[in-house]
């Protein structure tokens, strides 16, 4: 056993010693001849003759050389090396060749691998939570509708977490997270920070620990307790210059004073995992009795006690939750309508089905670039036809020709993954930095080692793949035939031709599917930005605000009006208004029912609830249908007035006209409809519009201050201004941001944005791979057809019947593939259908414009080699032979 | 049948490479290929070339040692000789060719049946 390993360890060892143990082989050789010929010398024979009796006894030498090789060495290796090492002889000599086919493989394996990393972080790898299949999510109102329909109130949650027993812990946050911005005063100017309210065992549970200090302790989470807060690593990184003597410190918070009791670790980013597309600086106990009357506040978590499933703690809940003590107070209803899901499928579980859609697509380019690559490479094995019908003469079997292509082939695409590789580090950790795309976990996007275990598989996937076509046209050749005609012009390759073809024509179908399904993601994406938004995003920008106004209605409309007739003042500004919350941003909801309706469980009776300030409708471009705008005169001694949206109007009021009518659900009062405005997207640009109702700030207490601007002129050049006078009105003013609105639905749209444009760039990806194919195998058919042009044109074609001749051979093909991919597109584009927005995926448009496109595109790579057809003359193609 | 010598089988040059050597000492390729020739009574049929492939396994597998030395004539030639290790494998290699070859002679012994 030893010495067979010992023997295995110095075969593979020879490898790397070759030429000395050649060399010390080739003198032992010769002192042998020496000593041969000297015995027979000795026994009487002349020199010459004891040489050769000497040689004759010894064999051939070459052979011995041979023979001592394969004993000491692993001889399956050596071939292989030889292999290698003629391949990139012969990729050297084709430069361009090497380059373009690696460049393709490149872009292939690189996109695949850039996808895979996202599917794998966000489908495959667990959360980045130890244990993390046992967290699961509770949403009320079985999910559906904004946040206070899913979200829940402190009681249902204090007692669902005492009486359950799925679960090992429950826990909650505040997801209301305008609730929680305030301003970090302490070092330098005052800076806007946000935080996050949870519940005590919010960290034990997702089992994260502290990486400085401590969790809160249980003083700190009940009322009158300290103040407390725990940093996330990045804002103690940013903000704190990672000191670790913050710890034990206090810092100031508007007007709060917080000691830090620990920092969380790097690995934590509560925005990846349940806020995308925001940062959370630092978190705070949850004061459980200044929301106990506030109704839907928290969004709950659980980690399941193991062995207990989701769909156990599920039954539980649907038994306990209407026993719970209180479970027939009328508020309870959307929590009584929970539904437990996993955490992981609450994060991602919506991304599911276009992510896959992705994965499938870039699956499409792999297939497309081996396809081309089966072509280049069939295009080069017919140069080379005769260098192989050489080698098979001299011995080579047909075996051993298969597996040098295949070496090339693999050689090949191992080059491309590496560069593919290099080139999805760069677009992954691009990717990880896009804050302003709404996608979970984006942070944590990068190539990790399944990613490149997969890119192992791939290339041998590939490389075999498209390897494989030419070796099958060489195995079926004849290789004696090859070496009589290679060199001649008209009779070989029909075999070839047909391979190629057939390629070419599968190319333009996949790319053709591929078109399609990005065509109508497009189109879907283009109706989205043509909806209605009902308010004007353009030329309006939107700044925070902060003032003191200690709580009275009075001091708050006096402070406000002055903010906004300084602020119009300011030259370019147009109008100016404030809101508590901006549609798509937040939001929060309130009852909203016609006065005299009764209350019904069954019915869903919530309304969006913005406390706006007179002037906030022209100033965000929102459409007064009927009635009036709030005044300054409406105020806390006056009547409580609401402005509704048209779909609130049609549920409470249907047929009739709301203005003057009286509504409930508002305030303590009930306040009187003055106005109706055209329905606005609150939360979604796809989701239809939900009832809506306006307060005057006057009357209702904001939950923080936006300030809408409307002007010409960009934000930037306007920010200093505002932020001046701003200053000038509060001094303690926070350093914040003047954003366009814009920004708003750039973000509710960027998770399909992202998903379109990828989508996209693969499809043209794949019409310029199908457009090289069909270049190639025109092109490389009018060389081949030098000769027979060159006596058709002699006996008298005139160029445009050649030109013809070509494009028609070039459309024949193109629409072969474009018919094959429309049938194919058919039946992907209904397993799509779900991810479309008002498109039917069977949209004539895109079909259409696809077919011109792709027919557009192959003329174009058709005519450049029938162009060429003309310009051969006839009597250099004659005596090219 | 008379004129053809004998092919060796799969591993008989091996042993007889070992035992050679075990039996002369030292010795350089062209004296054991020599030997070998000289004690089979020019039965073998041996491409004296062949031996080398023999002697470079033994030797990786640790069962021989190689030298360059002097021949007696003042040659420079690479000596082999035979290990420890060599020994205790010759000797196993060597009784099973031996039960090999009995039970071989057996077998081949049967009287044909008459049909």
């Amino acid at each position: 056993m030893i010495d067979r390993l010992r023997q295995l360890s110095l075969r593979f060892a020879s490898l790397f010693r070759r030429a000395q143990l050649d060399g010390d082989l080739e003198a032992e050789m010769a002192s042998h001849l020496e000593l041969a010929t000297e015995e027979n010398l000795r026994a009487g024979m002349p020199p010459a003759e004891a040489r050769r009796q000497a040689l004759i006894h010894f064999g051939g030498t070459q052979q011995a050389k041979e023979n001592h090789r394969d004993s000491r060495g692993v001889p399956v290796l050596e071939v292989l090396l030889q292999d290698l090492r003629y391949t990139f002889r012969a990729l050297r000599k084709d430069r361009a060749f090497t380059a373009v086919a690696v460049l393709i493989l490149a872009l292939g394996i690189g996109a695949n691998i850039v996808v895979f990393s996202v599917v794998n972080t966000l489908l495959l790898r667990p959360l980045p939570f130890p244990q993390s299949q046992q967290l699961a999510w509770l949403a009320g109102n079985n999910g559906v509708g904004g946040l206070s329909d899913v979200t829940y109130r402190i009681d249902v949650f204090e007692e669902f977490q005492r009486s359950n027993r799925s679960f090992q812990q429950v826990s909650a946050f505040v997801p209301y997270y305008a609730l929680s911005e305030t301003k970090l005063m302490t070092r330098g100017q005052p800076r806007p920070v946000s935080f996050v309210w949870v519940d005590g065992s919010f960290f034990p549970t997702l089992g994260v620990r502290p990486a400085l200090g401590r969790f809160f302790t249980h003083e700190e989470c009940v009322k009158g307790g300290k103040p407390a807060v725990l940093l996330s690593y990045f804002f103690w990184q940013r903000q704190f210059a990672s000191d670790p003597s913050i710890v034990g410190q206090a810092i100031q918070l508007d007007d709060l004073s917080a000691t830090v009791v620990g920092v969380l670790p790097a690995s934590f980013d509560f925005g990846a995992v349940f806020a995308p597309g925001s940062n959370m600086d630092f978190f705070r106990p949850l004061p459980v009795d200044q929301f106990r009357t506030w109704g839907h506040m928290l969004s709950i978590i659980g980690r399941l006690k193991p062995g207990v499933t989701v769909t156990q703690a599920q039954a539980e809940a649907n038994i306990l939750l209407p026993q719970l003590p209180g479970s027939d107070d009328e508020n309870w209803s959307t929590d009584l309508k929970t539904t437990v899901s996993g955490l992981q499928d609450h994060v991602t579980g919506k991304l599911r089905r276009s992510l896959l859609v992705l994965w499938g697509a870039v699956g499409l380019i792999l297939l497309i670039v081996c396809v081309n690559l089966s072509n280049l490479l069939l295009a080069r094995l017919a140069s080379r036809h005769k260098e192989f019908a050489l080698r098979g003469a001299l011995g080579a079997s047909r075996g051993r020709l298969i597996r040098q292509l295949l070496t090339e082939s693999l050689v090949l695409s191992a080059f491309g993954a590496l560069l593919g590789v290099a080139f999805a580090f760069a677009v992954t950790s691009y990717l990880a930095h896009q804050g302003s795309i709404a996608l979970p976990l984006l942070s944590s996007i990068r190539v990790d080692g399944a990613a490149l275990v997969w890119t192992l598989l791939l290339t041998l996937i590939v490389g075999v793949l498209f390897g494989l076509a030419p070796g099958f046209t060489l195995s079926s050749g004849d290789l004696q035939n090859a070496l009589k005609d290679a060199g001649r012009g008209s009779s070989d390759g029909r075999e070839h031709n047909r391979m190629r073809s057939v390629l070419v024509v599968s190319e333009v179908a996949l790319a053709c599917v591929l078109l399609v399904s990005a065509g109508l993601f497009l189109r879907s994406f283009l109706r989205i930005l043509d909806v209605d938004l009902g308010f004007e995003p353009s030329h309006a920008a939107v700044i925070k605000v902060d003032y003191d106004d200690a709580g009275s209605a009075a001091r708050r409309s006096a402070i406000l009006q002055d903010i906004l007739q300084r602020v119009r003042a300011i030259p370019g500004v147009e109008a100016a208004g404030s809101t508590d919350m901006l549609p798509l941003d937040r939001n929060r909801s309130w009852d909203l029912l016609a006065k005299g309706k009764v209350f019904s469980k069954d019915v869903n009776d919530d309304a969006f609830v913005y406390v706006v300030s007179p002037g906030y409708l022209t100033a965000m471009g929102m459409h007064l249908i009927k009635g009036r705008d709030f005044t300054w005169q409406d105020s806390d001694t006056s009547e409580p007035v609401v402005i509704i949206n048209e779909a609130a109007a049609r549920r409470e009021w249907p047929g009739k006209d709301p203005i003057g009518r009286l509504a409930q659900g508002i305030g303590d009062k009930d306040s009187r409809v003055v106005g109706v405005i055209a329905d606005v997207r609150e939360s979604s640009l796809e989701e239809s519009a939900s009832p809506a109702v306006l307060v005057p700030v006057t009357q209702q207490i904001p939950e923080g201050t936006e300030l809408i601007l409307r002007s010409k002129l960009p934000p930037e050049s306007l920010a200093a201004g505002v932020m001046n006078t701003l200053r000038m009105l509060n001094p303690e003013q926070p350093a914040t941001e003047l954003r366009p609105v814009q920004q708003l639905v750039d973000h509710a749209v960027s998770p399909r944005r992202f998903f379109v444009l990828l989508v996209a760039i693969f499809a043209a990806l794949g019409l310029l791979l199908a457009a090289l194919g069909i270049y190639g195998v025109i092109s490389y058919s009018v060389t081949r057809q030098t000769q027979e042009i060159g006596i058709r044109m002699a006996l008298g074609a005139t160029p445009a019947r050649i030109r013809f001749g070509v494009l028609a051979k070039t459309l024949r093909l193109a629409i072969l593939g474009i018919v094959i991919g429309a049938f194919a597109s058919f039946a992907v584009s209904k397993l799509i259908a779900s991810l479309l927005f008002k498109t039917e995926p069977t949209d004539p448009a895109t079909f259409l414009g696809v077919l011109f496109l792709l027919l557009s595109v192959a003329i174009l790579a058709g005519y450049l080699p029938a162009l060429r057809a003309t310009r051969i003359d006839p009597t250099t193609a004659l005596r090219c032979e | 049948m008379n004129d053809s010598k004998l092919d060796l089988l799969q591993g008989t040059l091996d042993l007889m490479v070992l035992q050679t050597l075990a039996a002369l000492g030292p010795l350089h390729g062209y004296g054991i290929a020599r030997r070998i020739e000289q004690v089979s009574g020019n039965e073998v049929l041996l491409n004296q070339g062949t031996i080398y492939a023999s002697l470079v396994r033994l030797q990786q597998r640790g069962w021989i040692s190689a030298e360059w030395g002097t021949s007696d004539n003042n040659r420079k030639a690479k000596f082999y000789s035979i290990t420890k290790r060599g020994r205790k494998q010759l000797s196993e290699d060597a009784a099973y060719w031996q039960r090999l070859s009995v039970v071989m002679s057996r077998v081949l012994a049967m009287p044909e049946e008459e049909a």
